[in-house]
């Protein structure tokens, strides 16, 4: 834990720079008759980030706060198991989107988590699995209008759209 | 006597069929989604509003009104029967309320917290109704130096009440304010912060997009990580004689329902207060002033009317500067607030005299919520107590499914998508850290009202950043927010100086 609160800190002041160097593409300072300038706002609030990662980092050189003195593992086997797997998971369905689309992301991504993560019986991964696409069709596609995308699947809905759409 | 014509036009709309039927539906969710370990009203909610563009906006926001204050209710349920919180506003809930049911009285408990959600929801509301006009009223007169004033009040509470480390809650407000700044810079009309030239960053980053990666991704990653196997349930039985008996054992606690009703409603007027803090309040002001203080933590009655009261009354509370002042009192307002605005709502004072339907309307489907939940709750406990026995392997895929498809729906743009998990990713490791986010999903709301405020009045004065201090109303509320922004740092010096002398003695 006490690693990874400088690692963070760290990480987030160099995250804090890089917005001030990019607020400072615009005008940072005063416009003659226009007030501050457009990258003024988020430079100046970047800084008073950078300032309180600095703060952090000095939290954690005098040991003030509980995450500096924590001698606890940031991630246990068990943590880093579960980010992998889940994480993992719902990486893995947000990347399918983009090929098979949402209809065929889902079913699988359902799937491999009742089955695997889960290790519930097949009826149940099967029933929720399969539901799922049907209920987020009719709700999105077909009563809100808001067209989910389906990949290289688009043309399979064709008939789908004819009818409800 | 205008409110109350008001009022009454109000439950017109309320009562329409639609409306009526949203508040009963969003009640339940609500109930469920409170009473799911991990889930509170702000991750219901957060999920849920993309649902919400199919009805017009009064349906909306009175169905995620109802589902936030079902969440209320439901949060007690599991914090009773399973002993962890349902929801971070319900962690008081558990110092009496599991107890109670390790007693074998979870009925009583169960029923101590419905009851309780009714009457702190109820007596908020009618203070809700007598504030709310007036406030507005005054609002009217503010400025652009006023409205910053008021943003700068936001965000000094999260700092001297939220009780987290400063410099993270500044870095929390501070992230959340650059990601609001994102896109365009609408005075100029320039496009800023276009990181790596992405062209999905130039429609900025949308609000729902930080609080579904915040408050649904983010969160289930760190409940699943957190809660390691399934948590144990309490038995309990539920019979109608019980429930009569209870009934009458705890409508004579009238005490801390009073306690944590006014408690709650004024601490969540107070941004970055809001229902968890107000429910902690009660629960201890209530067991000073009770007669047998020692009971309280080994499972009195008492300490379960007063945090559920508490919560609730402060989910109204908070709703109170979100309509008047258009400043959320929470986070789960903050959400509700970046809604209004997709719907084209402008919250603030105007909205009183402009959307006065609206406004009433909503006021009026607070009471018929408070209204249902308490039925639902106290009929569907037994369904509530076979739910949770649902495994969280098939909550949590449907959760993260919901994300997806609710980070997709506002923009239509799978860049958002991937930044949602991004953002839930980050939440994940911040909040191990004990990083507050909140006030970043706050921020990210209040950031496009802040910043033209800021300017703009800066452009009014030539630069002169006095004029936050000078003016009649602006004056006093930026003192109050230095004032609250300086308080950890006496605090500190306090405690220092304590120590110091207890080292001499």
């Amino acid at each position: 834990m006490r690693r990874a609160e400088l690692v963070t800190a760290v990480l987030l002041a160099a995250f804090s720079i890089y917005l001030m160097w990019k607020s400072a593409e615009l005008n940072i300072g005063w416009v003659k008759h226009e007030g501050p300038g457009g990258g003024a706002w988020p430079f100046w609030l970047a800084a008073i980030m950078l300032i309180c990662n600095i703060w952090t980092i000095v939290n954690w050189v005098r040991r003030a706060t509980p995450q500096s003195r924590s001698q606890d593992q940031f991630m246990d086997a068990h943590a880093i198991r579960m980010l992998l797997l889940v994480g993992g998971s719902v990486v893995a369905l947000v990347a399918m989107v983009h090929v098979i689309g949402v209809y065929g992301a889902v079913p699988i991504f359902m799937l491999f988590y009742l089955r695997v993560l889960g290790r519930h019986g097949w009826v149940p991964t099967l029933v929720i699995s399969g539901t799922a696409p049907v209920v987020i069709f009719f709700f999105f596609d077909v009563a809100m209008r808001i067209v989910l995308p389906k990949g290289y699947l688009e043309p399979l809905f064709y008939p789908l759209y004819d009818i409800f759409l | 006597m205008d409110i109350i014509q008001h009022l009454l036009g109000g439950f017109l709309i309320a009562f329409e069929p639609l409306n009526l039927g949203l508040v009963v539906v969003g009640v339940t969710v609500g109930l469920f989604i409170g009473a799911m370990p991990g889930l509170g009203s702000v991750n219901g909610v957060a999920i849920l509003l993309p649902l919400t563009f199919l009805v017009p906006p009064t349906s909306a926001i009175i169905f995620l009104a109802a589902i936030y204050y079902g969440a209320m209710y439901g949060g007690a349920i599991s914090s009773i029967m399973l002993g962890i919180p349902g929801a971070s506003t319900a962690v008081a809930t558990t110092f009496d309320g599991r107890p109670l049911a390790l007693k074998g009285l979870a009925d009583k408990a169960l029923i101590a917290a419905a009851v309780a959600s009714f009457f702190g929801g109820t007596i908020s509301i009618i203070l809700f109704t007598g504030f709310a006009p007036a406030l507005a009223s005054v609002a009217l007169d503010f400025g652009d130096q006023e409205i910053f004033a008021l943003m700068l009040l936001a965000f000094a509470t999260f700092v001297g009440l939220g009780g987290d480390d400063i410099a993270k809650t500044v870095f929390s407000i501070c992230i959340g304010l650059v990601f609001s700044a994102v896109g365009m810079d609408i005075i100029s009309g320039t496009p800023r912060l276009v990181f790596f030239d992405i062209i999905g960053f130039l429609h900025g980053i949308n609000f729902l997009v930080l609080a579904i990666g915040v408050y649904g991704i983010g969160e289930m990653l760190w409940t699943i990580d957190s809660t390691r196997g399934n948590p144990m349930m309490s038995k309990v039985e539920v019979s109608a004689s019980r429930t009569v008996s209870h009934l009458k054992d705890v409508l004579k606690e009238w005490k801390p329902a009073w306690i944590g009703s006014l408690l709650g409603f004024f601490v969540g007027i107070l941004p970055a207060a809001g229902a968890t803090p107000g429910a902690l309040m009660a629960y201890g002001i209530s067991k000073m002033t009770s007669k047998t203080p020692e009971n309280y933590g080994k499972g009195d009655v008492g300490g379960v009317i007063a945090p559920e009261a508490a919560n609730n009354a402060a989910s109204t509370g908070a709703m109170l500067p979100m309509l008047t002042l258009g400043i959320p009192g929470s986070p789960t307002t903050a959400i509700l607030l970046g809604g209004m605005v997709i719907w084209g709502l402008v919250p603030g004072p105007m909205m009183f005299i402009e959307q006065s339907d609206f406004v009433w309307g909503l006021t009026a489907s607070l009471y018929a919520a408070n209204f249902f939940a308490v039925i639902i709750n106290i009929l569907f406990i037994p369904v509530f107590l076979y739910v949770l026995k649902m495994p969280f392997t098939v909550l949590a895929p449907i959760i993260f499914v919901l994300c997806l498809v609710g980070g997709y729906a506002p923009t239509e743009d799978m860049h958002d998508v991937w930044l949602m998990v991004i953002f839930g990713f980050g939440a994940y490791a911040l909040r191990k850290l004990d990083y507050p986010l909140a006030p970043a999903v706050l921020a990210i709301v209040l950031g496009p009202i802040a910043e033209p405020a800021l300017r703009q009045s800066l452009i009014i004065s030539g630069g002169d950043a006095t004029v936050f201090f000078t003016r009649p109303i602006a004056g006093p509320i930026t003192m109050i927010a230095i004032v609250l922004l300086l308080l950890p740092l006496v605090q500190v010096y306090r405690k220092k100086r304590k120590q110091a002398k207890n080292a001499e003695v």
